[in-house]
Parts: C-alpha cells; structure tokens; sequence
C-alpha cells in the first residue's frame, strides 16, 4: 500500500476531482451496459465489464486513499441539480479519512463478490441481471459513502434499498424470495421514514444541507429546543434520534432486525456483499459520519449504546439454534452490528468504523464460505446435513476457520482487535447504559466464539451426516470461487494489526471524527498502552487481551462448541429439550416476526380492507368522484330547461338584465 | 311652439307609431315598409339635430337599400301569413308591461340621478356651416383607420352575404371552358378498323349445358 | 327649443319597442332583424342628440361607423335568413330551437 504513494504520485498529474468521479461512474457505467445489453455482450462480456468496472473502481479507491494519507481532503460540489427555497440539492463529494476508508472496503469485497459471482451463478439464467444489480449496488453505496450533503446521502441510502429489494427477491418466482424482499423494503421504510424526517429537521433547523455547514454549526444549536407533545426536548436530540431509526433500519438494529435473517433468500453473494459487508453497514457509517451531531447529544447516544447492546446479545442467542449455515451468518451479523452500534454509541467511533472494516472483511468471507459450501452440497443449506468436508474442501475450511477464527476474536485476527476495542471502549464509557452494554458485549463473546465454532464443526468436522451419493460428488469449488476467499483470509488475518495502532491510538480519521474530549474513550484506551508504537503496541495489545474476559469468554466458547458437536453430539438435543421454553423463544426468534405479523401486518391489511371497501369505493368513489358527476348532472338536468333555444326566451333574460342593470343606475 | 318644436314632435311621433307597426302588424311587407317610415321619421329628427348628412345617409342607405333588401326577401320567401302571427296577442300585455316598465325606468334615470341641466344650451350653427364638412374633416384626419376598416367591413359583408347565398344546384350544367380548349382528338373520336361484311342475327343467349352435367367418374 | 331629454325619451321609447318586438315576435325572423335596426337607431338617437348638446362631431362620427356596420349585419343577417329557408323551409323562430341542449 505504501508504494501506491509513488503511484498516487503520478495521479495527482491528473485532477483528483475527475478520479472521484470516475469511480461510481465507472460502476453506474458497467451496470447500465450489463442491465440494458445484457443479450447482446452475452455472460462473458457481462461479467468481464461488471468486474473490470469495480477493479478500476477499487484501483482508483486505493489512488485515492494514498491521495488521502498524504494528505490531500477534498469536499467539492460538483453539480447543483436545482435550488428550491434556498436550499441547494447537489451532488459533491467529501474524500476524507473516513470515507475513503469506506470506498476501499466496499470496493474491494465488492470486487471479490464479483468474482466469486462468476463461479457461484454460472448456471443461473439471470446472469447479466444479476451483474446488473451487484455493479448498481457498488455505485450506489459509493455515491453514499462518498456524498458531501444530506439529500446525496439520503440518494444513496433509498438506492442501496431499492437494489437490497431487487437482489433479495433476484429469485423472483420464489414465494419467499418475495415475501423477505417485501419484508425488507417495507421494514426499512420504517427507518427511513425516521431518517428522511432527521434529514427534514435538520434542514429546518440548519438551513442547509450540507456537511459541513450542519457540523460546523453544530455547536450553537446544541442548546435550541422544541416543544412536543412528549416534553421538550433538544433540536440535536431529535434529530439524532431520527437519522438513528434510519440506521436502525439500515443496520438491521432491534426492533427493525427482521428484514436482515430472512433476506438470506437472496443468492449467497449478495447476502456476503450487501447483508455482511456493505449495505447493513451504511447505518453505522452515516452515524460515524454525524459523529459532529450525535456527540452533541448524551441522549441519543444513550439510546444508540443500548440498541446496539441488546441486538449484540439477543441476536448472538438466536444464532445458537440455527441450523441453516446462512441463517446463522446471519444472526452473527445482527449480533456483530450491535457490537458496532455499541461502539458508536459510546462514542468509540474510529473502532465502529474499525470493527465495520474488520467484520466486512471476515464476514464477507464467512458468507463466501458457506455459499462454497452450499454449491458444493447441491444448494444444501442444513448444517445437520454436512459435517465433514474439511479433507473434500481443504482451502474452503482453512479460509472458513480464519472467518470464524476473527468472528470468535482469537488473537491475532482481525475480530480481536476490533472487538476487543468495542469492549474497552464500552468499559471506558460513563453514560448512561454503559454498565448494561459492557454486560452484553462480555456475554456476546462468548456466545459469538460458541456459534461460529459450532458452525465449523457441524460443517467440516466430524462425519458426513448427507445421503451416501452426494458424498460421492462433492469436490473442492472452483478457482473463481475459492479466489475471493483466499482474497478475504488475508485481510481477515492482517487487517487487525496493521490497523489497530493508527486506528485506536493513532489518528487515523484526522479531523472526519469528532469526539467532544470527555467523552473520548479511544483516548483512555490509547493511554493504556502508554506511547508504543508499531509492533510493540500490536503485541502489548496482544499481551494485554490474553489477560481480560473477552478472550477466556471467547475461548470458552469455543471449547464449548467443541465439547458439544464433536466430543458429545447428543448433549446439545438434550440441553434443548431441558431448557424448553428457552429454546422455544430463541427458535421463535423472541416472536419479532409473529408479533410484527399479528400486530402490524394484520392490522394493516384489515385496515386497508377497510378503507378499500368504505373509504375509497364508498366516500372518495361513491360520494366523491361520481357524487360531484351525479350533482352536476342533476344541477344540469333542472338548468337545461332554461336553455329552451328560443330567441325570444333569451330577450326576455337579455330585458331581465337590462332591468336589472337601469335599477343600478336608479337607485344608486 | 317653434316650427322647430313642432316638427321634432311631429316626426317623433311618427317615429314611435311607426316602430310600433313594425313589430306589431302582421304583414311582413307592411313591417318593412312601416320600417321604411320610421327611418325616414328618424332622419328628420336627425336633421332638427343639425346632423343633415347623417340624415341623408340614413335615407340614402337604409331606406333605399337596406329596406328594398328586406323587401326583397321577405317577398322571395315563401312565407304563410297567416301562421306567422298566431298567439301574438297572448304576449301582448305582457310585452306592452315590459315596455312601459323599460321607459318609466330610463326616465327616472334621466330625470333622477341623471343632470340633463348641463346640456340645456345646444350650439345653433348658421347658414355658412357645413355639417358634411365638419364631419369629413373628422373622418380622414382623426378616424381614418376607422374609416379603412369600416370599408373592409362592408367588403366583407358583401363577399359573405354572396359566399353564403350562392349555391351549386346539382342538375345545373354549364361548360368548362378551360377543357374545352384543351380537348384532344383522340378524346373525341376513335377509329375501327372492320370488315366490309353485313352484321349477322344476334346471337342469342343460350343456357350453359355443360354444367349440368353430372360428373360419371 | 327641445331640451335634450326629449331625445332621450324618444330613443328610450324606440328602444323599449325594439326589445318588445323582439320579445314579442315568436314567428317570424325578418321581424326579428327589424328589431334589432329598430334598437340601433335607437341608440344613433342618443349619438346624434348628445353629439349636437354638446358641440362635439365625434358622435356622429361613431353613428356614421354603426350604420356601417349596421348594414354589413343586416346583409350577412339577410343571407343567413335565406340559408336557413333554404335547409329548414322555414323562418319560423318557434321551431329554430337547435340552440336547446
């Protein structure tokens, strides 16, 4: 990466603004051809422009990121699209530390995800669609991550949904893959309501949409309130609370989860691409990115800790009855969210990006894996049918053991780090919530080492649990396949250490964080570590995680998930009959999902019953649209017997008149 | 009683009794010649007005080539009289209430709200004043556009009242002359070239036989 | 002399009886258009008389324009009257109703 300096070097001979440019550009472009020429350029040249689209985007991401290090932020307007009431909607971009940090992460899995398309849908007849969709996603999550405004941000935010919806229901003659994607649109509305509300507020109070006039003006509306029919409450505290229902809903945050398990329906790159590594994480990057909002207000970030709690703990439980290898990455990501929410909540939030960036990798990796698997297995999803692949798969399980291994956060992987930090973080914090969080965070360590380890045992260990003539065929995936997993392993090993010393002591973000000083964790934590640098700090850090909880929770955890699926296979039926109705309300994930069917879904659509019949066909229809006809007609039918056509009728009116007109001029 | 006086009440008089026949009497004839009499009435009041040309436009015009238009028609028509006027009287009183009602009306307003006392004294113009040259030194200096349209106006009128009237009757025939000039001789004449032989006896229609006859095979 | 509202009175009469037979005539459409000359010399009265009070040319000016157009109206009127004789064989105002909805 440090060579790129010199190659950035030759770069900045061209406009760094035109590169911005180029780079969702370059990934609108490849999905426009893919989606409207699809037939005509055929698979190969689909997925040849989709992939060398992202690779140059990737390129220019890394060009730019050593643009960045040296130094070089940008925030640029590039077009003013129109000027409503004052209010500029625009498109610019702003390079700094943090969104360029998330232009390489989303590039780079996306990059992987593309390639790994190639092997996992080669027979799939929607093919170039599919490229279509994956390039469309890639552009639109840049062109959030990258904005410089809020109505840019909310483009990229109702776009990267729009495709979720797309991509979830890819399958589309699946009754499921409708139900989840229906289910994901119409959850994330919910958010998104709260968030185009936050973004409405904000413009009324800031009179602007800009980042940075908002931020820097942040400060002198901390203090101005609003009076609502629940109390008065601070601006800043609305309005923070409002753009965090977005990211709940973005970041699949409890109560707005239930979207994220079942859009697993969706083929198992997306579910790698846009439901573990990119998409979930626009939450906590737009959160991240308010940092100079949120810190304002002790409230929201209350609020924001324990959400994120509650989902690291509760969906981490849920993933321990699992059984569908893709439904247990799955709740492992609601869980993993939480811990990033947590982190932001506290205020940690260089660490929630870290996290993000770590978890991005591993989970990408982890989704990658078990899509491996699940070609291998014939599009077998049920863990109870697999077990041991590790000698027919061999790189497939290594790549899968470094997943679980940074999901567990086993030193030296990129999860202990990050997660680790999240704990010390949350320890450090003095809000409100905090005690609870650090609780949640601890339980989820273990929890979350028990079913990762549990998913690679069931999987890859043990015996082969499937019919004897699928053992027969089972081989080692594809080149295409098992490249972007090995491309996620490496990061999933490394990213932790390299980035750990900028990132938590370092300044890694410069100035695209803001922290008020009491509230900076990071900082505690970096004063632990008293001024190391370089390796020394990466191993005090080390050091420092083989003596505290987290790391005994997590490799108990493990031990545990050994203990139970290869040592005594009949314990876990036997622990799930003895806890009975704990079991039953984890299988029911806590009964989200029947509540939300029998309350919300129900209601609705009775309601909507109702107003079809009554209000629409009734009152508007009825009464309404064919009642001002009917009165009209029935005005008309009286008023035409005056229009008799007689001439002399009309000179009767027209001496009407005239009378009329002369009583004026008499009598006035 | 001046003889000015006395002519103005004499001819407004006939005026009245004159517009009164007109819508009243059952002949249309009569009407228009009654017509006739109310504009010839008119002009005389014009000219106890001083507006001599206007007065003998009004004759010149109106009563000679409006109203023999009317008269033209109404005798071009073929009209039966005697439907015409049926259930005439029935609207009578109720016209001659709205008419009275209309007058009583306008003279309150003329002698209400309405100052006539500012008009009392009317310029009396001498021997040496020509009303036709005052009238025309208006009408080319001031109003000449006016005056431009006005004779459009008329044009038009004319050019509709024939465009509207005139009709193509279907059996009607006339020559083209332009086809006429242009006609060639192979249009008009065709030479054959045939035997000197005397024609044979008609030949007579016959019914086809061979169709009906059954097929054998 | 004759003060002005005489004039007046006589182009309100004539005018009185020009609606009146407009009014009144439910057979017959000529009588119709005779009305209508009747109300415009009417209203020339009032020009002339008013033009005279008060010394100014202009409103003869204005009533030599209206008999102009008055008799562009009368021909067109004329004409048409002799259309519709033609197509409807009648100028009876009782039966021309197809202004009715």
């Amino acid at each position: 990466m440090f060579s790129l300096v010199r190659f950035g070097a030759v770069f900045s001979k061209i406009n760094m603004s035109t590169v911005y440019l180029i780079i969702p550009l370059v990934c609108l472009t490849a999905s426009i051809i893919c989606g409207l020429f699809g037939k005509a350029i055929g698979r190969r040249g689909a997925h040849s422009i989709a992939v060398s689209g992202v690779a140059l985007a990737f390129v220019l991401s890394l060009v730019v990121y050593a643009d960045v290090q040296d130094g070089n932020l940008a925030n640029q307007t590039l077009y003013i699209w129109a000027i409503s009431g004052g209010i500029p909607f625009q498109i610019g971009f702003l390079i700094d530390q943090l969104s360029v940090t998330m232009m390489v992460i989303v590039t780079f899995v996306s990059l992987a995800v593309h390639i790994y398309t190639i092997g996992y849908m080669a027979d799939d007849p929607g093919y170039q669609r599919f490229f279509c969709y994956i390039s469309l996603f890639t552009f639109s999550m840049l062109m959030l991550v990258m904005s410089n405004n809020f109505l840019q941000l909310f483009f990229g935010w109702e776009a990267v949904g729009l495709v979720s919806y797309l991509l979830i229901g890819f399958w589309f003659e699946r009754d499921a893959a409708i139900f989840a994607n229906m289910k994901a649109f119409l959850v994330n509305r919910i958010g998104d309501l709260g968030f185009l509300l936050g973004i409405a507020a904000i413009l009324y109070v800031f009179g602007s949409s800009d980042y940075a006039a908002v931020f820097a003006s942040a400060p002198f509306v901390k203090e101005a309130t609003v009076i609502s029919p629940f109390g008065e409450w601070q601006w800043i505290t609305v309005i923070c609370l409002l753009l965090f229902m977005g990211a709940m809903g973005k970041s699949a945050q409890v109560p707005l989860h239930v979207w994220l398990p079942d859009s697993m329906e969706g083929p198992t790159p997306i579910s790698a691409l846009i439901h573990a590594a990119t998409m979930v994480t626009a939450g906590i990057f737009m959160v991240a990115r308010m940092s100079p909002l949120f810190e304002f207000s002790e409230t929201a970030l209350s609020v924001v800790l324990v959400i994120g709690a509650t989902t690291a703990i509760f969906m981490a439980l849920i993933g321990l009855v699992q059984n569908d290898i893709k439904r247990v990455v799955a709740y492992s990501t609601l869980s993993q969210l939480g811990y990033m929410t947590v982190a932001l909540g506290a205020s940690a939030y260089e660490i929630a990006i870290f996290h993000l960036g770590t978890h991005a990798f591993f989970k990408a990796l982890l989704f990658l894996g078990a899509g491996s698997v699940i070609i291998a297995m014939h599009h077998e999803q049920d863990m109870r049918k697999m077990g041991g692949l590790r000698t027919i798969m061999p790189i497939t399980y290594i790549t899968c053991a470094v997943g679980a291994l940074a999901l567990a956060g086993i030193p030296p992987f990129a999860g202990f780090f990050s997660k680790d930090a999240i704990i010390e973080a949350v320890h450090h914090s003095e809000i409100w919530g905090a005690q609870y969080a650090y609780i949640a965070v601890l339980l989820g360590v273990f929890v979350t080492a028990f079913y990762a380890f549990r998913l690679l045992f069931m999987t890859f260990h043990g015996r082969n649990r499937s019919g004897t003539d699928i053992i027969k065929h089972l081989h080692e995936s594809p080149n295409v396949v098992i490249l972007p997993l090995v491309a996620l392993a490496i990061p999933s090993v490394f990213a932790g250490f390299i980035f750990f010393g900028p990132v938590v002591v370092g300044d890694y973000f410069g100035d695209s964080i803001f922290i008020i000083r009491y509230h900076d964790v990071t900082q505690k934590i970096a004063e632990g570590f008293n001024g190391k640098t370089g390796l020394a700090l990466v191993l005090a850090a080390i050091w420092h995680g083989l003596f505290t909880w987290p790391f005994w929770l997590a490799v108990s955890g493990a031990v545990g998930a050994w203990y139970c699926y290869c040592k005594n296979t009949a314990l876990p039926a036997k622990i799930a009959s003895a806890s009975g109705p704990i079991y039953r309300i984890l299988d029911n994930k806590y009964g989200f999902d029947d509540f939300y069917q029998a309350v919300f879904t129900k209601s609705t659509v009775a309601f909507g019953k109702l107003l079809s019949k009554h209000i629409d066909a009734g009152l508007i229809d009825g009464t309404l649209v064919n009642g001002t006809a009917n009165t009209i007609s029935g005005f008309s039918a009286i008023l035409r017997h005056i229009q008799t056509g007689y001439t002399y009728h009309y000179a009767f009116v027209m001496i009407i008149g005239l009378f009329g007109l002369i009583t004026v001029f008499v009598w006035l | 009683m001046t003889f000015l006086q006395f002519a103005f009440y004499v001819f407004g008089a006939a005026l009245v009794f004159a517009a009164g026949m007109v819508v009243t009497i059952r002949n249309p004839v009569k009407s228009a010649l009654f017509l006739v009499l109310a504009f010839f009435s008119a002009a005389c009041v014009w000219i106890t007005l001083q507006a001599e040309f206007l007065a003998i436009v009004l004759v010149l015009v109106y009563v000679g080539a409006v109203m023999v238009l009317f008269l033209f028609v109404v005798m071009m028509l073929d009209i039966d009289l005697a439907k015409l006027r049926a259930g005439f009287t029935r609207y009578l009183p109720i016209g001659g209430l709205v008419a009275v009602l209309l007058v009583a009306e306008i003279a309150l307003v003329m002698y209400g709200s309405f100052d006539t006392g500012e008009y009392r004294a009317p310029v009396a113009y001498g021997v040496e004043y020509s009303n036709t040259e005052a009238l025309g030194a208006q009408i080319y200096t001031q109003y000449v556009y006016a005056f431009e349209i006005a004779a459009l106006i008329l044009l038009v009128a004319i050019i509709a009242a024939i465009a509207l009237t005139m009709r193509r009757r279907p059996n009607n025939k006339y020559n083209n002359p332009s086809a006429q000039v242009r006609v060639k001789r192979a249009d008009r004449l065709r030479i054959v070239k045939m035997d000197s032989v005397l024609p044979t006896a008609p030949i007579s229609v016959t019914e086809p036989t061979t169709e009906s006859i059954p097929e054998q095979d | 002399m004759i003060p002005l509202s005489h004039y007046l009175i006589l182009g309100a009469v004539l005018f009185s009886i020009g609606v009146v037979g407009i009014f009144l005539n439910r057979k017959n459409l000529v009588i119709l258009l005779m009305s209508i000359e009747l109300l415009l010399l009417a209203v020339n009265i009032n020009f002339v008389a008013f033009s005279h009070y008060l010394a100014d040319i202009a409103g003869q000016v204005f009533v030599f324009f209206i008999l102009t157009v008055a008799a562009a109206e009368i021909s067109i009127g004329l004409a048409i009257l002799i259309v519709l004789f033609r197509s409807r064989q009648t100028i009876n105002v009782d039966q021309l109703d197809s202004l009715k909805g």
